[in-house]
C-alpha cells in the first residue's frame, strides 16, 4: 500500500486577543504601527496579539482506501486539521503531500443561493466543490433522484424546506468523486431513511477505495465505519490505531474512568464499617479486563469488596447508565445462595453478566453500592461511574442490526425471537 | 502539496486554467441573481447612467454652460457615465465581494482570485446593454458611426483590468482592514471628478494634464469616447493608461497572492 496523504511536522497557530480576534480596522492598524518603536523600547512584545497552537507537530501517514476517524474534545484541532487539509487555511509549519483530488464536506451547501433554483444551485454548487461542467451534467439525474425532489427542481432554494435545502445539497457533494474526502459530521442530517442512504453512499465510496477522513462526535459512528481512528487533544496526536482502542482511551481521558478501578488504600475506599470496594472491573468471559465489548457478546461487572464484621446480610447492587445519563436498568444479587445470608468477614467477588445482544451501541457507566435488607433496609457505600465500557458493533452477522448499517436508535437493541404467520390468499 | 506561507508566493497560474470552469459559474451567479425578482430587470442598467446624465447636462451644461466641443453634451456625458458607472460598479462589487462570500472562503478551497473577478466581470452584462442604448442615442443625436468604434472593446477590457487590479488588491486589503468599506465610497466619488468622465480632457490646464493622467482612468474614458465620436484617438494618453493599468494588475496579483492564505483565518 502507498500512502496517500502524508503530514509532516505540521503546525498552525492562531493569534487570539485584540479588540478583533481576526481583523484589524485600518485606525488599528495605524496606531499599532506608530505605538510599535515605543513598545520596543520598553521591551513589550506586541501585548494585544496571543497567539494559540491550533495544531503542534502532527505527523501522519495515511494509505490509500483507508477510512480514518479523528475524534477529540472541542478546541482538540480537528477541524484546523480538515481545513489544512482541505487547503483553506494554510500551516503555519510544516507541510502536506496528497497525492489525490481532495474533495471536502466541511459543511454542506456551501455556496449555495437562496434566490436560485434547485437545478442552478446544482451547477454552481458542484463547480465549487471541484466538479467540472460535463462532469455535474452527466451525474445531473443521480444527483436530482438521490435528493429526491424532482419535483421542486426549477424551484428557488430559499422556498425549500431545510429537509429539502439539505437533501440536495448532501446529494451534490456525494457525487463527488474525490480520492480523499474529508467529512465532517455531515451524516447528522436528514430523516433516518436518508441517513441510511447517505451510509450507503459512503460505503460505496469506501468500496472504491478511496480515502476518507471522518471527523465526529459520535463514537458509535467511528467504532463502526473506521479502521482506525486518531485521537486529538490540543492540537497533538494522543492516540492512533484501531478505533475501540482509541475511543476507550478518549472516554476514559473524558470522564477520568476506565475499565478498572483499585482501591489498593481500605480507609479510603468506598463504604463504611460493614463493607467496603475494593476493585470494580469489566471483564469478557475469558477472564480479561476489556474495555470494549463485542455487542454480541456477555459483558460481566465484576466487583471485588470486603465485608469487615461478620454476620451482615447485604447485597451489592450495579446501576448503568449510558453516555447521555439515561439510567438503564439497577440490578442486585436476587437469586443465588448469598441472597438473604448473613455473611463472614472475608474477600467476595461478585460478578453481574450482562448478557449478549442486549445493549446498544454505545457507552456506558457503571455505579455502585451495597445495601442491606434485613432487618432494616440500610445503605452502606454509593459510588458514582466506577467503571465504563462500551459496546462495538462490527456489523457481523449474530447481531440485533441484520442487514441495516445506519444508526439504531433506542437504549437496548435486544435479539428478539420473531415468528411470522402466513394466510395463504383464498 | 500543501507548505507553509514561508515557502513564498506562487502565482500558480495552472491552477486558475484548471478551475477556470467555476469563474465562469460565480459569474453567471452574480449575474443571475442581479436580475432575480427585479421589476424591471435590464433596465436599471440604462437608466442609472441615463438620469445621471440628465442630470448633469442641466446642472453643468445648462446652468453652468459647460462645453464639449462639437459632441453633443448629453451624448458625451452619457458615454462617459456608461464607463464610468461600470467601473465604479465593478470596483464596488469587487471589493466587498470577499468579505459578502466569507461562508465559501471558510468552507471550500478555490482559488480565491476568482471571487472579485467573477464580480468585476458580472459587470460587463450591464456593460454591454448601456452600450446598445449608446448607439441608439448616437443615431438621435446624429453621431456618424466611425471605423474607431470598433476600438469600443478594447477600452471595455481596459476598463476591466483596471476595476480588477483595484478590486483584487482593495478585496485583499478589506478582509483585514474592514474600514476600507467605508472609506470606499468616497474614494469613488473623489475617483469620478478626478477622471474627465462628465468634462472634457480639454478644459484641464496644461500643466495639471500629466497629474490627471497618472490615473489610468484618465486615458481610459478619453479613448473611448474618442472611438464612439469618431475623433482622433490620443495614442500616447492610451498607451500611458494601459501601462498603468497592467502594472497595477501584477501588483494587485501578487499582493493578492500574498495575503490570500491568511483569508480564511482573517475574514
Amino acid at each position: 500500500m502507498k500512502p496517500i496523504v502524508l503530514i509532516e511536522r505540521l503546525s498552525k497557530r492562531y493569534s487570539i486577543g485584540g479588540l478583533h480576534p481576526g481583523y484589524m480596522t485600518f485606525r488599528e492598524m495605524v496606531a499599532d504601527t506608530l505605538f510599535a518603536p515605543f513598545r520596543a523600547l520598553r521591551g513589550m512584545d506586541n501585548p494585544t496579539y496571543q497567539t494559540l497552537w491550533a495544531l503542534k507537530n502532527i505527523n501522519l501517514k495515511i494509505e490509500e482506501g483507508e477510512l480514518v476517524g479523528i475524534i477529540g474534545r472541542n478546541g482538540a484541532g480537528k477541524s484546523t486539521l480538515l481545513k489544512i487539509l482541505s487547503r483553506i487555511t494554510k500551516p503555519t509549519t510544516g507541510r502536506v503531500a496528497l497525492y489525490g483530488r481532495v474533495g471536502s464536506l466541511l459543511e454542506v451547501g456551501t455556496g449555495f443561493h437562496p434566490d436560485l433554483t434547485g437545478r442552478e444551485n446544482i451547477f454552481l454548487n458542484g463547480a465549487i466543490l471541484g466538479m467540472h461542467r460535463a462532469e455535474i451534467q452527466r451525474k445531473f439525474n443521480q444527483i436530482v433522484a438521490f435528493s429526491e425532489i424532482e419535483q421542486f427542481i426549477e424551484t428557488p432554494v430559499k422556498w425549500y424546506s431545510s429537509g429539502m435545502y439539505v437533501r440536495l445539497a448532501f446529494s451534490v457533494a456525494a457525487h463527488l468523486e474525490p480520492e480523499i474526502l474529508l467529512m465532517d459530521e455531515v451524516l447528522a442530517v436528514g430523516d433516518a431513511a436518508f441517513q441510511q442512504k447517505c451510509l450507503d453512499k459512503m460505503h460505496e465510496i469506501r468500496q472504491q477505495g478511496r480515502t476518507i477522513f471522518f471527523v465526529s462526535h459520535n463514537m458509535a459512528a467511528v467504532t463502526r465505519l473506521c479502521k482506525r481512528a486518531i485521537l486529538l487533544d490540543e492540537g497533538a496526536i494522543i492516540s492512533d490505531g484501531p478505533p475501540e482502542q482509541v475511543v476507550n482511551q478518549y472516554l476514559s481521558a473524558t470522564w477520568r474512568i476506565g475499565a478498572q478501578r483499585d482501591w489498593p488504600d481500605a480507609s479510603k475506599s468506598p463504604g463504611n464499617q460493614v463493607v467496603r470496594l475494593r476493585r470494580a472491573r469489566i471483564r469478557n468471559e475469558a477472564g480479561e479486563t476489556i474495555a470494549a465489548v463485542d455487542i454480541r457478546h456477555p459483558v460481566g461487572i465484576e466487583i471485588t469488596y470486603e465485608a469487615l464484621k461478620s454476620g451482615h446480610a447485604f447485597t451489592p447492587v450495579l446501576d448503568v447508565h449510558d453516555d447521555e445519563g439515561v439510567h438503564l436498568f439497577s440490578t442486585h444479587d436476587t437469586a443465588s445462595e448469598w441472597q438473604r445470608k448473613p455473611r463472614a468477614s472475608g474477600s467476595y467477588t461478585s460478578t453481574a453478566w450482562i448478557p449478549g445482544n442486549l445493549l446498544s451501541e454505545g457507552n456506558f457507566l457503571v455505579d455502585v453500592s451495597f445495601i442491606s435488607f434485613s432487618p432494616a433496609t440500610a445503605l452502606h457505600a454509593q459510588e458514582r461511574n466506577v467503571v465504563a465500557f462500551q459496546t462495538v458493533d462490527n456489523q457481523q452477522e449474530g447481531s440485533a442490526r441484520g442487514d441495516f448499517i445506519g444508526p439504531i436508535p433506542g437504549v437496548v437493541r435486544p435479539l428478539l425471537m420473531w415468528t411470522t404467520e402466513v394466510s395463504p390468499r383464498s | 502539496m500543501i507548505e507553509s506561507s514561508e515557502s513564498g508566493v506562487h502565482l500558480e497560474l495552472g491552477e486558475l486554467w484548471e478551475y477556470r470552469e467555476l469563474l465562469y459559474f460565480l459569474t453567471w451567479r452574480d449575474i443571475k441573481v442581479r436580475y432575480k425578482q427585479t421589476f424591471m430587470g435590464a433596465a436599471w442598467v440604462i437608466v442609472q447612467p441615463l438620469f445621471t446624465m440628465i442630470l448633469f447636462t442641466l446642472f453643468f451644461n445648462k446652468f453652468v454652460g459647460l462645453k464639449s466641443g462639437n459632441i453633443p453634451y448629453p451624448y458625451f456625458a452619457y458615454a462617459g457615465l456608461l464607463l464610468w458607472t461600470f467601473f465604479s460598479n465593478a470596483v464596488i462589487n469587487g471589493t466587498t465581494s470577499l468579505i459578502s462570500n466569507t461562508n465559501l472562503i471558510t468552507k471550500v478551497y478555490f482559488p480565491r482570485m476568482f471571487i472579485p473577478a467573477a464580480a468585476v466581470g458580472a459587470g460587463l452584462v450591464d456593460l454591454a446593454v448601456a452600450s446598445v442604448f449608446l448607439l441608439v442615442l448616437g443615431f438621435h443625436y446624429g453621431i456618424r458611426p466611425s471605423w474607431s468604434l470598433l476600438l469600443m472593446p478594447v477600452f471595455f477590457l481596459l476598463a476591466t483590468l483596471l476595476a480588477l487590479g483595484v478590486g483584487l488588491l482593495a478585496s485583499a486589503l478589506t478582509v483585514r482592514y474592514r474600514d476600507l468599506r467605508h472609506a470606499l465610497p468616497f474614494i469613488i466619488q473623489f475617483w469620478l471628478f478626478a477622471s474627465p468622465v462628465i468634462y472634457p480632457f480639454a478644459i484641464v490646464p496644461s500643466k495639471w494634464r500629466w497629474v490627471m493622467l497618472m490615473n489610468p482612468f484618465t486615458g481610459i474614458v478619453e479613448g473611448f469616447r474618442s472611438s464612439v465620436t469618431g475623433a482622433a484617438l490620443g495614442w500616447h494618453d492610451i498607451v500611458i493608461a494601459a501601462g498603468i493599468t497592467l502594472a497595477l494588475l501584477v501588483l494587485s496579483i501578487y499582493v493578492f497572492r500574498r495575503a490570500e492564505d491568511t483569508f480564511a483565518d482573517l475574514i
